[in-house]
């Protein structure tokens, strides 16, 4: 990890995921929720959010999708992916689902996840809420929920840590370094 | 994990490449139970099944791995291609290399043809038999299988393999896992059918008694490969079925003790088992095709595609 301070701290890290938890809660009273992280990241995302949104969504569901096998990219990477596997326990039908990732670049990702779901059933809606939206969309996809929107260089990459995963919460940005 | 170009045997993976495709072989198995069991990851890639000795249940096996990962399979079927009019192994190979085909899935009765082939193409070679040689998908499914069944740890388990160990790719294959993932392992056959070159410390019996002593945990049955035997190397089928079969009295021996019972099909009624072990709650039989499938999947996810773009003028 580069010794370049945050853009984002621990505070600023749970307060930007409140934010999102708030947005959520009133565009959704009542409604049948699911959220759904995109493995790695998106996993503990989509858990914050759970605790957050599960007392006033009694119904609440949550699940993963890992799209390992869905990537446009996959035989042309140097090292496969070990699988973990996409778990939705429940019936994607009717439901109104939100997508979760740590961060929002090509879109590429997000199209991987999107397909997938769909095979599993078919919600009445679908929505994008990431920590970090930042420039360098290749596909015609935007986020409905924002923790904080960055402008940095195309060589630049944004760097989310989560306690689950990386033993810290905050957001760096690097000098250049491999695009997930 | 890097991928490979082939997958030829199995004393060739690491320890890291065995659990890699053991491991993903878990959630491609689980893909079976969603409604659309078919996943884009091999989309636009060609996977050519070339068998030159005849098998249903391994090649359709590839197959439908192949298609679930959403590769176009095509079928070079020996009996109706030219090789039956004197084209070379090399010779074929060379025109799948123009066809630019992915993967080939090669079986043959003589052993080291598919190493062969691998030098000779860019595809990426899987070995799905060869002679008495090796058959490394079954080696990995039937340790899939035992995982499922031991809960992961299968340190310990006691495999006894009964039947045509000489013959055997089979028996070689999978007693190489199991022995490498540290499970005992013994043999049950006829003399005529044990390879003199075992090592000392697998068991080797010639009557069930002895077995019975020995506590298996699971009895593999071998299939009775009369078309691999030139010569007799018993004098009947009645005869071998009382010697060494499951019959209908050590079924009742394998219940009375909770023994796990595997075959790598096709099965021979009357021959290595009894009619019942079909029905045996124990069998694993079922089971062993459907991961199959899953590990055939994890195979192919791991090995690297042959007609990569970066050839081509």
């Amino acid at each position: 990890m580069p010794d370049l301070a945050p853009i984002l701290s621990k505070q600023d890290v749970t307060q930007r995921i409140e934010r999102i938890a708030q947005a959520i809660q009133e565009r959704f009273p009542g409604k049948d929720l699911a959220l759904v992280g995109i493995y790695r990241r998106g996993v503990p995302l989509a858990e914050r959010l759970y605790t957050l949104l599960k007392p006033h969504f009694p119904d609440l569901n949550i699940g993963r999708v890992d799209i390992s096998l869905y990537r446009d990219d996959l035989k042309a990477l140097e090292i496969i992916p070990k699988l973990i596997g996409s778990e939705l326990s429940f019936d994607l039908d009717g439901k109104h689902v939100i997508l979760c990732d740590e961060v929002l670049h090509t879109g590429r990702t997000a199209r991987a996840a999107l397909d997938e779901l769909l095979e599993y059933g078919r919600p009445q809606k679908v929505e994008l809420a990431v920590l970090v939206d930042r420039e360098g969309r290749e596909l015609p996809i935007a986020a409905d929920y924002v923790g904080e929107r960055v402008t940095i260089k195309p060589e630049e990459r944004i760097a989310v840590r989560f306690v689950e995963v990386d033993g810290e919460d905050a957001v760096y940005v690097q000098q250049g370094g491999a695009r997930r | 994990m890097t991928p490979r170009k082939d997958l030829l045997d199995i004393q060739s993976l690491t320890d890291e490449e065995l659990e890699f495709i053991l491991s993903n072989a878990v959630p491609f198995k689980n893909l079976f139970k969603r409604s659309v069991k078919k996943v884009p990851t091999l989309k636009g890639r060609t996977v050519l099944t070339l068998f030159y000795e005849p098998s249903t249940r391994t090649r359709s096996s590839f197959e439908i791995a192949a298609s679930r990962l959403s590769a176009d399979v095509t079928n070079f079927s020996v009996s109706t291609s030219s090789v039956v009019k004197g084209e070379s192994v090399l010779d074929t190979v060379a025109t799948l290399e123009a066809m630019r085909t992915d993967y080939v899935v090669v079986r043959h009765s003589m052993s080291g043809i598919p190493n062969l082939i691998a030098k000779h193409t860019n595809a990426s070679v899987i070995n799905a038999g060869d002679g008495f040689h090796a058959h490394p998908t079954q080696g990995l499914l039937d340790v899939f299988t035992l995982r499922e069944v031991f809960g992961g740890d299968v340190r310990g388990a006691r495999v006894a393999f009964i039947g045509d160990i000489q013959h055997s790719r089979v028996a070689r294959s999978t007693n190489l896992l199991c022995r490498r993932m540290g499970m005992q392992t013994a043999m049950l056959a006829p003399g005529s059918l044990i390879p003199r070159e075992l090592p000392q410390e697998i068991a080797v019996f010639q009557d069930w008694k002895e077995l019975y002593a020995w506590k298996p945990d699971v009895i593999y049955l071998l299939r009775v490969q009369t078309e691999r035997q030139n010569v007799p190397f018993f004098p009947s089928i009645g005869e071998y079925h009382r010697l060494f079969g499951l019959t209908d009295e050590r079924l009742k021996w394998a219940r009375d003790n909770g023994i796990w019972v595997m075959h790598p099909g096709p099965v021979n009624r009357g021959v290595e088992l009894t009619d019942s072990v079909m029905e045996y709650e124990r069998s694993l039989i079922d089971q062993q095709v459907e991961n199959g499938i899953a590990v055939r999947m994890s195979v192919l996810y791991w090995l690297k595609p042959g007609s990569s773009t970066e050839d081509k003028p």
